[in-house]
């Protein structure tokens, strides 16, 4: 299913690709800030699979293998504009400027979030498949309102695009034209549903279905990525409309620590993925392209090391939040129920109060 | 009497086995159930024993695994519908409160929806959002649908059974905590009908009523409650729609006094139904008003302090002590 309809860039050797319609536009530094980010990201992810282990955080869900597509997508985005992610989006959070230890709130069970999504423009994650699908068409809808240049985009995966949700939020965009790009990234499996379950045509072929452009994007190869995406929000801020971006990638580890993939793929199929890893990738271009020296990638390991135990020793400080918080927020105005809550906790002596 | 020891969720899986061997007609579908055998394994074997037309691994789509169980329904298959955890049956609501639970009556009677919705509900595996809901109130609330809840692997092996060859559709609701937990199974004797209640624990002070996971704590609340020389009786609902009440009131018009547990809040709840309608059958032999020991009216906490939500057994000690401050 891959084919010449798959937008790259550069393949899987590090080697130039010249495409009529997208050019890449990145300086050798901005490239180099790219392999750094997706370093970094899976340096995090390591670090979050072993906190798990450990029994540290109660779930993680690990993005080893899709980092060119959260961070090439992820780094077409203006501060601006807004973005619903769901669970495993830890690439994007890290280019919003979402702290690391505020992504592991939710895995350490401590929160159902974790950050300020207005302070970051990157809403709290969705658990349920395909619900923030339609939240951010209807906030694209609103960007729209106000007559705002921004863009709005989402993120979903090969699994949710079976879901009703994501489905009317594909008409909705197209009727109303709204800012928005549909971010699905097809990493071929849905915990053990293989793609051939959820598709019988490339994902991307169904934009045109409820009328607006789709696009299939090779997403380990982060410069494609980032093109295309700017691409998309390029059109979305000026009234151009949705795009569907299909980032084909792999998910090459387990679904979530609580997942056990050798029940349900081989392994000679993770072995091919393996060789198309985006982080070699790109490292094979700057060292044939822009002549990177070793030194400089060991200084981008050493500063993943340090990010990575810095989360560790945030993680590990990050205490059980006294029971009487979770009244706080469920409702903006008083109410009787919460009021009572409160009382019987203070009473059992559970908590304190505050 | 033989029995076997094994965890609840064998014994659901042999249920299941023991299911799609007596029928043919008998279908699973949900996410994940063939070759992983579903994320609790209760779908274990089956797809290679049975084959991938009859154990379905759908696509990604809940209201879609309902919906055409229900076209399935009417084409006269009886189709096991797994949801993957509680938080993830709201897409197939409309489907469930619109069509599963009112085609029998539209159609005059023509259709039968039988079909079982399994959902794996409570908390206490300290799992992320969406993965520790108690929704069984939506559905005991909605004519036409049936809800029940097992607590042992003894009713998990025969209930699953039961709802199956029932006419009805039956919302079933697993205690996922109490999945790895082994108890003995009669493979030869059914425990008593689907919805009837059952006896855990003779008393004669209080009656505690419960269902699902609470029972477990239930009974460490009655042991300690007869150290301190109030004697409890524990009844385990099993039928949430229909309630059995009979067994409910028998027991309540002895004790005269009622607590009952559920992890749901209380706002409209399962306990609401139970203390309303003993109030009214039972209003005279009753020496206390009833008290609902509930989770709270917040959404599910992140699990750190889930164990502060779920009744424990000092909120329900709590609970008893307050009804006996009543005198008789």
């Amino acid at each position: 299913m891959i084919g010449e309809e798959l937008i790259q860039l550069v393949t899987p050797e590090g080697e130039r690709v010249s495409n009529p319609q997208y050019e890449s536009t990145l300086s050798g530094e901005a490239i180099f800030g790219m392999y750094r980010d997706m370093v970094i990201i899976r340096r995090l992810d390591t670090e979050s699979t072993s906190l798990q282990r450990q029994g540290q955080l109660a779930l993680w869900a690990p993005v080893q293998g899709q980092e060119a597509a959260q961070i090439g997508a992820g780094r077409a985005l203006e501060p601006i504009d807004f973005t619903f992610p769901t669970y495993r989006e830890h690439g994007i959070a890290w280019c919003r400027g979402v702290p690391p230890e505020d992504m592991l709130r939710l895995f350490r069970a401590t929160s159902n979030g974790g950050w300020d999504p207005q302070k970051y423009r990157h809403s709290v994650p969705a658990i349920v498949l395909g619900n923030q699908v339609l939240n951010a068409v209807g906030y694209a809808m609103g960007v729209q309102r106000d007559g705002a240049e921004e863009a709005v985009m989402t993120f979903f995966g090969d699994g949710a695009s079976s879901q009703g949700d994501v489905l009317e939020a594909f008409v909705w965009a197209s009727s109303f034209n709204t800012p928005i790009v549909f971010f699905c990234q097809n990493n071929q499996w849905g915990i053990s549903t293989p793609m051939s379950i959820q598709s019988k045509i490339p994902l991307y072929h169904r934009a045109h279905g409820f009328g607006f452009p789709g696009v299939r994007v090779d997403g380990n190869d982060v410069l494609a990525v980032y093109e295309v995406t700017k691409h998309a929000l390029d059109q979305a801020r000026v009234g151009g409309g949705p795009t569907l971006i299909e980032a084909y990638t792999y998910r090459l580890g387990a679904h979530t620590t609580s997942d056990d993939p050798t029940r349900y793929r081989i392994d000679a199929e993770v072995e091919v993925w393996k060789h198309r890893d985006p982080i070699e990738r790109v490292k094979s271009l700057l060292v044939r392209e822009y002549k990177v020296k070793a030194a400089k990638f060991d200084e981008v390991a050493a500063e993943a090391d340090v990010i990575a135990l810095k989360l560790r020793d945030d993680v590990l400080a990050m205490d059980r939040p006294d029971p009487i918080t979770m009244f706080d927020h469920a409702y903006a105005a008083p109410h009787p129920l919460i009021e009572e809550g409160r009382r019987e906790m203070i009473e059992l002596g559970v908590s304190g109060g505050h | 009497m033989a029995t076997t020891s094994m965890t609840m969720a064998k014994a659901l899986n042999e249920g299941l086995r023991k299911a799609m061997e007596k029928n043919k007609k008998v279908l699973i579908m949900g996410e994940d159930i063939g070759k992983l055998g579903g994320v609790f394994r209760i779908t274990d074997g089956l797809q290679k024993d049975f084959g991938e037309d009859r154990v379905i691994d759908s696509p990604l789509a809940e209201s879609a695994i309902v919906g055409t169980a229900v076209g399935l329904a009417i084409r006269g298959y009886r189709t096991v519908c797994e949801i993957q955890f509680d938080g993830f049956v709201y897409p197939a609501f409309d489907q469930i409160v619109s069509q599963v639970a009112k085609l029998h009556k539209r159609s005059d009677g023509v259709y039968t929806m039988g079909l079982v919705i399994r959902i794996p509900f409570q908390g206490g595996i300290g799992a992320i959002e969406h993965h520790s809901e108690s929704p069984e109130a939506y559905f005991a609330a909605t004519a036409g649908l049936r809800v029940v809840s097992c607590s042992t692997p003894n009713d998990a092996y025969w209930m699953i059974q039961e709802s199956i060859e029932h006419d009805d559709p039956i919302i079933f609701c697993e205690p996922k905590s109490r999945y790895w937990e082994k108890g003995e199974v009669d493979l030869d004797n059914p425990p008593g009908g689907l919805f009837d209640a059952a006896v855990r624990r003779e008393g004669t002070d209080v009656t505690v009523i419960g269902y699902g996971a609470s029972m477990k704590t239930i009974l460490r609340a009655a042991e300690t409650a007869a150290v301190e020389g109030v004697s409890v009786e524990v009844i385990d609902a099993r039928g949430i729609a229909p309630l059995d009440l009979d067994t409910m009131a028998t027991s309540l018009e002895k004790t005269g006094r009622l607590v009952v547990v559920q992890e749901a809040p209380h706002m409209a709840s399962i306990g609401s139904e139970i203390v309303a309608e003993l109030s009214q059958r039972c209003f005279y032999s009753m020496s206390a008003p009833g008290i609902r020991v509930s989770g709270y009216h917040v959404p599910y906490p992140p699990t750190r302090i889930e164990e502060d939500y779920r009744p424990t057994v000092d909120r329900i000690l709590d609970a008893v002590d307050r009804v006996m401050e009543f005198e008789s």
